[in-house]
């Protein structure tokens, strides 16, 4: 056993820079005892392609993550790699590059021992790994950082260093943990773009966890939604957004409130203090017409508020204001306990004030209980 | 306000930092001075004897082979109990740390009933090889350190499974995914990760084995090691070549703590206590039932010392003599005990003058650990040393310089004559025990917001009431622990006391080993396991106290 890799990892002659195809999982499983973490989850992730899994904690979204690195077994199911199962590969067999979610530097190691270690796994030379880990550090911003104690890092550095270490071993597929939670806002908004854009470059399928729906919406092609183990949506940002599948997607996705509605097919009414509205809505593909009980997503800029007291409008009183860039948000409290947020341009209404807030034209998102 | 809290500060500190230097250091520098009260004299007898030449190498090997020994049982060990599932875990895990409730002597004469020459392993195989004579001897480099690797692997038993405990398992998680194989992980990661763990227990087994008397004094056989060396020459009246050989003893203990230091130099981490890492189930049949009979066979070896000795305490003094167990049983040995004033005698000794020592110990450790913790002033680094020293020096040095110093009245030369009195062996114990008291006062205070001090004086709370309501309490858990393991060892002290003890005040360890030499098993096996019971009780007294305070 020199530890050397088999073939799988191995990548030198790659031509086409998708390494070996998509990761895929197909129908995995995990419990737990009686604790079911995991319940039948299956997706894609194409070369090149970057998607997230993104739920609250305990929504499965690591355990996912780790059988897909290869951590844990899923009790059913499988996992593929261009095709060719791999669900019993051990984790130093896969090739994958993975990101923790501290980072997991080695702290007796030097920063340019923690990059190479997975070429001294693979029995590179000395001279050669060092090159290589130099290079590496280079392609994320940190030339001549390589002799300095991990101890010495920032947060920021330190991720750097954690993704040149899953880099430099030329990757099959590129696992991360939470990589941008550690981070402060205005570093996590400047990585969010730096992340993106390295991941694209390298070209393998990137699959990476979050609990936080904006980093998945700047970062990701696509969204895998996680719910309590189950599986609940895979879609671009914009489908997520505009055309939720559930009441859970849409209340993950957060930024509007649900309210029930009355489903008429390509309308619906709501109806707020004896204020009837028919809505234009878009329906989630596969979901039967006429439901029995449904619910609308009302944004913020699908809302308009209105000091003066129009006939059909919602009446209601601004429990909140607040500036939010180019525009101020509105918390009104409408009867029935409903309450929505509504963005405007003028900042002249004001907290207590009464105002009526009417739907624009929409479409809105209609979603089934 | 901040030159008047500095000179608070002081004031506390002055009559502490008198004490210990008073009665640490310098009785050391008494010794060191006597070593060259003729000039190099006595260093030209020392270097000119073969029997001090053979001393010094046996202790230093005994030291290294213990260190070596008691890592080859404590690593793996650890290992074993803290990665892996297996039938017998629990019990092994439970039985793991034994050897250390056991009080040094005791451990020894436990050893002599079953691995001496007519001790009962011995016999037993003996006579299933149907031998003429005993198959091995206790005696020598060899039995002293298979005594010390009993007792001592603990030490790296637990530092190495702390270490494990707190390792963090994405680390390993993290290699494996880079393509490090199980040898990869183990040499590159978990290993050098390890190693502070590895260190520290390695340099406490050192010091332990270069201080240990029971073992070379009961086993020795004519082998001489420094520590007894020091004792032969303060009994022959050579007081000057004791002084010598107890410089090089503690000189020698300097050398492997400087030295440990250099070795562990380039550490700049500390591990994160995240852990969290699974033990792995064995599943392959063969080795689990492998796993199963090793460690059927360790808790065997590690209870049966115990056992011998609660067996041999009721067995008839005299009556135990070419058997392969004792034939006759007895409540006698207890009985005379209980009811012999001078049997009696040494457990009063031993439990009033350990608790005299804890108390002091409790009293200077607080102030100590305080104005170490948290209190910024000049002097703390010299008091952070003072408390630290005697763990450096050797039991037998530390009694000897005690022997040097506190010999006579002479108020000149800041001399009290206390040897010879009660009162010598308490002040010896609470040497010993400064370090392990002050660094767990230290401990628990470390834990404790800084800013709690500052805001109980913000609130008009006056120095004595913070002190009594706010930085005592945060110390407890501190104070209780130390003061057990204080009271523990002083209970049970043999080093120190060979060397000073008298008849009036000798404590149960030189009354053990007095039975021994009348051959008395009964009775020395008796006094055994009072002393067990003896820590028992304090460690229960102490766990109910804390229980009761928390």
């Amino acid at each position: 056993m020199t530890g050397a890799p088999d073939g799988l990892a191995r990548s030198e002659n790659r031509d086409d820079k998708g390494g070996r195809g998509p990761l895929a999982l197909n129908g995995v499983t995990r419990r737990f005892g009686e604790f079911t973490a995991v319940d039948n989850v299956s997706f894609e992730v194409g070369p090149g392609e970057l998607l997230a899994l993104v739920g609250a904690s305990g929504s499965g979204k690591t355990t996912t993550l780790r059988m897909a690195a290869g951590y844990e077994a899923p009790d059913s199911g499988t996992v593929t790699l261009g095709g060719k199962d791999i669900t019993r590969v051990p984790p130093e067999r896969r090739g994958f590059g993975m990101v923790f979610q501290h980072y997991a530097l080695f702290p007796h190691m030097p920063v340019e021992d923690n990059v190479a270690f997975g070429l001294e796994a693979r029995g590179v030379s000395k001279v050669d790994r060092l090159v290589k880990a130099r290079a590496a550090l280079a392609s994320v911003g940190l030339e001549g950082a390589g002799g300095r104690p991990i101890q010495s890092l920032s947060g920021g550095e330190q991720q750097r260093v954690a993704l040149a270490r899953a880099l430099v071993i030329e990757p099959q597929a590129l696992l991360l943990d939470e990589p941008l939670s550690n981070l402060d806002p205005t570093l996590r908004h400047a990585m969010r773009d730096d992340l993106r854009a390295m991941l694209r470059r390298v070209g393998v399928p990137a699959l990476f966890v979050t609990h936080d729906q904006e980093d998945a919406f700047a970062v990701a092609d696509r969204i895998a939604l996680l719910k309590k183990g189950k599986l609940l949506q895979v879609g671009t940002p914009e489908e997520l957004y505009n055309a939720p599948l559930s009441r859970e997607v849409a209340a993950f996705i957060g930024r509007g409130s649900i309210v029930p509605a009355i489903d008429k097919g390509s309308t619906a009414t709501v109806t707020i203090g004896g204020v009837a509205r028919d809505l234009n809505v878009t329906r989630p593909k596969g979901v039967a017409p006429h439901l029995e009980t449904a619910f609308v997503v009302l944004r913020p800029d699908a809302l308009e508020l209105s000091r003066s007291a129009g006939v059909l409008a919602w009446r209601g009183r601004i429990a909140n204001r607040r500036f939010a860039g180019g525009v101020i948000v509105y918390r009104v409290q409408l009867a029935d306990g409903i309450s929505v947020d509504v963005e405007s341009l003028s900042g002249e209404a004001h907290e207590d004030d009464n105002v009526s807030i009417s739907p624009l034209k929409g479409p809105f998102p209609l979603v089934p209980a | 306000m901040k030159a008047a809290s500095r000179r608070q500060s002081w004031l506390i500190a002055l009559p502490v930092m008198a004490l210990l230097l008073w009665t640490v250091v310098y009785p050391n520098v008494a010794v060191i001075a006597g070593s060259f009260e003729n000039g190099l004299g006595h260093w030209r007898e020392f270097a000119a004897s073969p029997a001090d030449r053979e001393a010094l190498w046996t202790s230093l090997v005994i030291s290294v082979a213990s260190v070596f020994a008691s890592l080859a049982i404590g690593v793996p060990l650890a290992f074993l109990l803290g990665r892996f599932e297996f039938p017998g875990r629990r019990l092994l895990r439970a039985v793991a740390t034994l050897p250390a409730a056991l009080p040094p002597l005791v451990g020894v004469i436990a050893f002599l009933f079953l691995y001496g020459e007519s001790g009962l392993v011995t016999r037993v195989v003996q006579r299933a090889l149907g031998m003429a004579e005993a198959p091995w001897r206790l005696k020598g480099v060899g039995a002293i350190v298979f005594v010390h690797a009993y007792t001592m692997y603990v030490y790296v038993f637990l530092f190495v499974s702390a270490g494990l405990e707190r390792f963090d398992a994405t680390l390993d998680e993290a290699a494996s995914g880079l393509g490090a194989n199980t040898w990869q992980r183990l040499r590159r990661v978990t290993l050098p990760l390890l190693m502070p763990a590895v260190a520290g227990s390695a340099l406490l087994v050192f010091m332990n084995a270069l201080g240990s008397f029971s073992a070379p004094y009961v086993f020795g056989g004519g082998l001489r090691v420094l520590s007894t060396q020091i004792l032969a020459s303060k009994i022959n009246g050579a007081m000057g070549l004791a002084y010598v050989e107890t410089t090089v003893l503690a000189l020698s203990a300097v050398a492997g703590l400087v030295l440990f230091r250099w070795l562990d130099r380039k550490r700049r981490y500390t591990l994160a206590s995240k852990g969290g890492r699974s033990r792995r189930t064995i599943r392959s049949r063969r080795i689990q039932i492998l796993t199963t009979v090793a460690s059927a066979v360790i808790v065997v070896a590690l209870v049966l010392p115990h056992l011998m000795v609660i067996l041999v305490s009721f067995a008839r003094d005299g009556a135990w003599t070419t058997q392969v167990l004792p034939p006759e049983y007895t409540f006698e040995n207890y009985r005379r005990l209980f009811t012999e004033a001078e049997l009696w005698k040494p457990i009063t000794n031993s439990v009033s003058m350990a608790l005299i020592a804890t108390a002091a110990n409790l009293v200077v450790c607080f102030i100590a650990g305080y104005l170490i913790v948290l209190r910024k002033f000049g002097g703390r680094g010299l008091l952070e040393l003072l408390v630290a020293l005697p763990w450096a020096i050797p039991a037998t040095a530390i009694a000897l310089g005690l022997a040097a110093t506190f010999n006579r009245n002479d108020l000149l030369s800041g001399r009290v004559l206390l040897v010879g009195t009660f009162w010598i062996l308490p002040l010896a114990y609470f040497i010993r025990d400064i370090p392990l008291v002050a660094s767990a006062v230290e401990s628990s205070l470390r834990q404790m917001d800084a800013s709690l001090e500052d805001a109980a004086r913000g609130l008009g709370a006056s120095w004595m009431m913070t002190l009594r309501r706010v930085v005592l309490p945060a110390a407890r858990p501190g104070l209780v622990a130390g003061g057990l393991l204080a009271a523990v060892t002083a209970v049970g002290e043999f080093v120190a006391s060979v060397v000073l003890y008298t008849h009036s005040n000798r404590p149960i360890s030189m009354e053990i080993l007095a039975q021994l030499r009348a051959l008395a098993f009964g009775t020395a096996a008796a006094y055994s396991v009072l002393l067990i019971f003896l820590v028992l009780l304090m460690t229960l007294a102490a766990r109910s106290f804390e229980e009761r305070l928390a």
